[in-house]
């Protein structure tokens, strides 16, 4: 059986920097994996690597063991792989159940198809409602999504990146910037949309990280330093030294 | 769950008769509009219009639907009435045979085919790099055609006759009022596939495209075939609208596709307000009316579109479309009433400023184009010594007086329209 | 030939330079504040008017240097005023406003001096053949155009690369945000080179009016041609606004003077054509009559195959 992702020797430079120093990872299906890893350690370039947003300078990503470096987003995103980011991305001036739609378009088969009606798509409109249902923002359809407040864009920008059902999910700081009960709301719906899905998240609340992962990788100067349970992780010494140290005299 | 489909397909399927309502309401106003203006030249600025609603609202297809700033749109407008006019000429030769009234469609044929050649390369990336390739483009077709006098007939164009061919119910389109009727059912056609077009995936992600490319590629669309198919249907509708020009005026020059055209449509386009469906409607509708009657008045009407224009662009970036849409709320919670007398009270002094404004741009003008000795002038019937002291203090009052009244009167208002505006006390959330 | 060759290479560089004059300017506006400013051969029409009208007054030398500074004041005001309020509207706004505001531009120049062309002529003392060659005179006013469009460029080059305020400039190029920091007003110096520039596209006006004529489509025949030079050499490189301008310089002096057609070309391999067909203008097509189509086309091809242009290294 092959991996969800599996990275091999991936780097990535931009002018002499290397930023990505030849990172190896396995992330088996159906797992929760979290990156973690001081600021500026290359956490969102790693997911732009995976994701297609940037293209690699070396080495290789495989999705379900099939090479996907290089690829341009969307066809990374057609072979089921979806992401959020961690600057809020959204389509600002569409409602936000145009939002969620746009999230469900390719998948449901309709491509650039300029002769179906999407108010018209029954089937369509039943499957965003539902996953505006599960974001929470039901009451809020019918509005612009950029003039949400903050935590209901990062609900919604989640939401984008599940409505698809992609069966790999890799969100970008899925709750930075939120309060307390934020979080535990976002927690919440993380775990009801990657249900039997692979989760691949970077965070910097190490609350959320070991609440939800299955494992976690640490990510310094581009290197992975460490990739283990999150128990075996709290308790090694490497990690504290070179991460969560630092992280504690913040 | 099921309560949530029922509502969200409610939502989304509304009521057929109140989907169709404002269809209805816009055919029976294209059938009445040849009653209420039936002259000549209510007909012809009638025609002229419908033509420049398509072909604006093809051009907000790019601007407003897909964020793509054209500034050679003519091309397609022009190509398409190029080749509507030969085809007229080749049912006049006899060539073959085919009914005059459905011309217009070789002209959305050849501009969706100059649109999948240029948009192949063009749509590639939004923004200052798409925008100068319409440019390029535009200026190589207008320098062009005044080299290949075959097809573009040199300076003179080329002209038709669309009265030959297969007559439909015995009418040959012969009169105005007959061209007017087709052109009226041609825009109800188009307006319509337009607007479905904006409903359709490839019309949903047009907009999704605008708003933020790079996500829209993270949901699987490519954001160059996304413009793409939004540019070449541009191209169809916009080569539809020359073909109409074809059939109306008869003849088609380069100036059909030069840029003057394309900025024209542009300017309409925006005035009217990009940002909505129909707000090209209404810019293609003030736009003529202004250049109809306004030109009828004063030699310097351009120069007042320029002005409208620059200040739409610096104060108004929404359109006229814009500002009526921002009544909306005032007049759902049916305050709109409360706001006639504030207008009133600042529309007073801010005409006479407008009107001194234009009387002093018409004085300058008369004095500086009218013969040696001709000093007598008139506006809006009253005729003055256009060197005259007591002229020019007059006008210079009307600016002056006007513009600080205005001034006054700004306070007013803004306070008006926040009562206005405010939202009722206790329905906060239930409002939206 | 070779007499042919000389001055129409002596020709292109005079078009070339002064083609320069309005290209850099309009180049060093782009890289600073991305906004592509469509009325900037309006300023260049503006610079022609106020010179002849200032030289009906006091002397054609009077507006050669009062005039520039007019158009610049003008284009300081034009920032101020009108481009900075805008640009809350976003880059489309900006864009539209400069277009918007090269059609108001010419209606005002029609308004205040009218449709026809203005009797705008070189000083006497500039009236005469330079040097005759081959038969074929060299008049003065061209040298002396490009006498002065050298001038400006190394004016440019050494404010540019000697002086603080072009040292400014280069960092605004590269990191606006990062020389606000360091303390420089920002806000201020894009109103400078808004203005510089404006003044430079005016003075190549006031030099060009006596020579191509001061009308008021003046700005749209030029208009389009420095769109291109600044695409093609890359957009914010001056390098390369330099290097196309003589290109198209060239480009289009040597078209015009070489009166070769493809009807030329098809006899070379002895093919002869039907001359009543629908494509006979396309077989008798000559070098001169599609000169004024080459730079288009050079604008499209670079776009489709270099977006960075020459010398560029930006896409947008």
């Amino acid at each position: 059986m092959t991996s969800a992702i599996e990275l091999q020797d991936l780097r990535k430079s931009f002018g002499p920097t290397e930023i990505i120093r030849g990172v190896n990872l396995t992330i088996e299906e159906g797992e929760r994996h979290a990156i973690i890893g001081p600021n500026g350690a290359g956490k969102s370039t790693l997911f732009h690597l995976i994701s297609g947003r940037y293209n690699v300078s070396g080495g290789s990503v495989k999705l379900h063991g099939e090479n996907i470096s290089n690829l341009p987003p969307f066809e990374i995103y057609r072979k089921g792989l979806s992401r959020s980011f961690q600057v809020t991305n959204i389509f600002p001036n569409m409602s936000v159940f145009e939002n969620v739609r746009c999230g469900l378009m390719w998948v449901k088969d309709y491509k650039y198809s300029f002769w179906h009606l999407v108010d018209r798509q029954r089937e369509l409109n039943e499957r965003t409602a539902e996953v505006i249902e599960e974001i929470g923002l039901t009451s809020r359809q019918h509005i612009p999504a950029g003039v949400l407040t903050y935590a209901e864009q990062r609900a919604l920008e989640i939401g984008i990146a599940a409505a698809g059902g992609a069966d790999v999910i890799m969100l970008d700081e899925p709750t930075a910037g939120m309060s307390h009960s934020e979080t535990d709301q976002a927690i919440a719906l993380i775990r009801k949309i990657t249900v039997g899905k692979t989760l691949v998240m970077v965070e910097h609340d190490m609350g959320v990280v070991f609440d939800l992962a299955d494992r976690i990788s640490v990510l310094v100067y581009g290197e992975i330093i460490a990739s283990d349970t999150p128990e075996n992780i709290r308790n090694s010494k490497a990690v504290q030294e070179a991460y969560l140290g630092a992280e504690a005299e913040e | 769950m099921s309560e949530i489909a029922k509502t969200s397909s409610s939502a989304a399927s509304r009521p057929l008769l109140k989907t169709l309502t404002p269809w209805i309401g816009f055919l029976i106003l294209l059938l009445a509009l040849p009653n209420i203006f039936s002259s000549n030249s209510g007909l012809y600025t009638m025609n002229l219009m419908g033509i420049f609603i398509i072909f604006a609202l093809s051009y907000n297809m790019l601007l407003g639907q897909g964020g793509m700033l054209s500034f050679g749109h003519a091309v397609y407008f022009g190509l398409g009435g190029f080749m509507s006019v030969h085809f007229m000429n080749y049912i006049e030769d006899g060539a073959f045979v085919f009914p005059m009234y459905l011309i217009p469609i070789f002209g959305g044929l050849i501009g969706l085919v100059f649109g999948i050649i240029i948009g192949s390369f063009s749509t590639r990336r939004a923004g200052t790099v798409f925008a100068m390739i319409s440019l390029g483009v535009g200026e190589l077709m207008a320098s062009s055609s005044l080299i290949f006098v075959a097809f573009f007939g040199g300076e003179e164009g080329v002209s038709g006759d669309r009265t030959t061919g297969p007559e439909l119910a015995g009418i040959n389109f012969g009169q105005d009022i007959h061209i007017y009727y087709l052109i009226a059912a041609w825009v109800f056609v188009t307006v319509t596939l337009m607007y479905l077009f904006s409903r359709t995936p490839a019309g949903r992600m047009a907009n999704a495209v605008r708003d933020n490319a790079e996500r829209a590629e993270f949901v699987g669309y490519s954001q160059r075939k996304v413009r793409f198919v939004s540019f070449c249907a541009s191209g169809f509708f916009a080569g539809i609208a020359g073909g109409l020009f074809a059939l109306n005026f008869e003849i088609v020059t380069e100036e059909n596709l030069n840029a003057l055209t394309s900025g024209t449509v542009l300017l309409m386009a925006y005035i009217g307000g990009v940002g909505f469906f129909i707000g090209p409607i209404v810019g293609a509708v003030l736009f003529t009316l202004l250049q109809s009657i306004l030109s009828n008045y004063t030699d310097i009407w351009q120069l007042y579109v320029g002005i409208l224009f620059v200040l739409t662009v610096m104060y108004v970036p929404q359109g006229l479309t814009g500002i009526i849409v921002m009544h909306s709320a005032a007049w759902r919670m049916k305050r709109l009433g409360s706001l006639i007398l504030p207008y009133i009270r600042i529309g007073i002094p801010a005409l006479a400023m407008l009107a001194g404004i234009a009387a002093f741009l018409e004085t300058i003008h008369h004095v500086r184009t009218a013969f040696e000795g001709d000093t007598l002038m008139s506006l809006m019937g009253i005729e003055f010594d256009s060197h005259g002291v007591v002229s020019w203090i007059v006008i210079l009052a009307l600016v002056f007086v006007g513009g600080f009244l205005t001034r006054m009167q700004l306070r007013q208002l803004r306070d008006a329209w926040e009562t206005a505006n405010k939202p009722p006390a206790q329905t906060e959330g239930s409002g939206s | 030939m070779f007499e042919l060759i000389f001055f129409s290479l002596l020709n292109g560089i005079v078009t070339g330079l002064l083609l320069f004059m309005l290209a850099s300017g309009l180049t060093l506006i782009f890289s600073m504040m991305g906004v592509l400013n469509f009325a900037h051969a309006s300023f260049y029409m503006l610079g022609a008017y106020v010179a002849y009208t200032i030289s009906m007054y006091l002397g054609f030398w009077v507006g050669l240097i009062v005039a520039p500074i007019l158009v610049g004041l003008m284009g300081a005001v034009v920032e101020r005023y009108g481009l900075r309020y805008v640009h809350r509207w976003g880059h489309v706004a900006e864009l539209i406003f400069t277009f918007g505001l090269a059609f108001l531009i010419e209606e005002v120049v029609q308004f205040i001096w009218g449709k026809d062309t203005k009797a705008y002529h070189e000083p006497e003392i500039l009236q005469f053949p330079l040097f005759t060659f081959f038969g074929q005179n060299f008049p003065a006013y061209k040298a002396f155009m490009l006498l002065v469009s050298i001038g400006i460029f190394i004016m440019l080059l050494l404010i540019l690369t000697r002086s603080r305020v072009g040292l400014i400039i280069q960092a605004a190029i590269h990191k606006p945000n990062m020389t606000a920091m360091l303390g420089h007003n920002v806000p201020l110096v894009f109103m400078g080179v808004f203005g510089v520039g404006c003044a430079l596209a005016g003075l190549a006006g006031v030099i060009a009016g006596p020579a191509l004529g001061t009308f008021p489509g003046m700005a749209v025949v030029l208009g389009s041609i420095v769109f291109v030079i600044v695409v093609v050499g890359g957009l914010g490189s001056l390098t390369g606004a330099f290097v196309a301008s003589l290109l198209i310089g060239l480009l289009q002096t040597f078209a015009i003077a070489l009166d070769y057609s493809v009807n030329d070309l098809l006899q070379l391999f002895n093919i002869s054509f039907d001359a009543d067909s629908a494509f006979r203008d396309l077989w008798t097509l000559s070098l001169p009559q599609i000169a004024p189509i080459l730079p288009y086309l050079l604008l499209v091809l670079i776009l489709i195959f270099r977006p960075t242009g020459l010398f560029g290294n930006r896409e947008t």
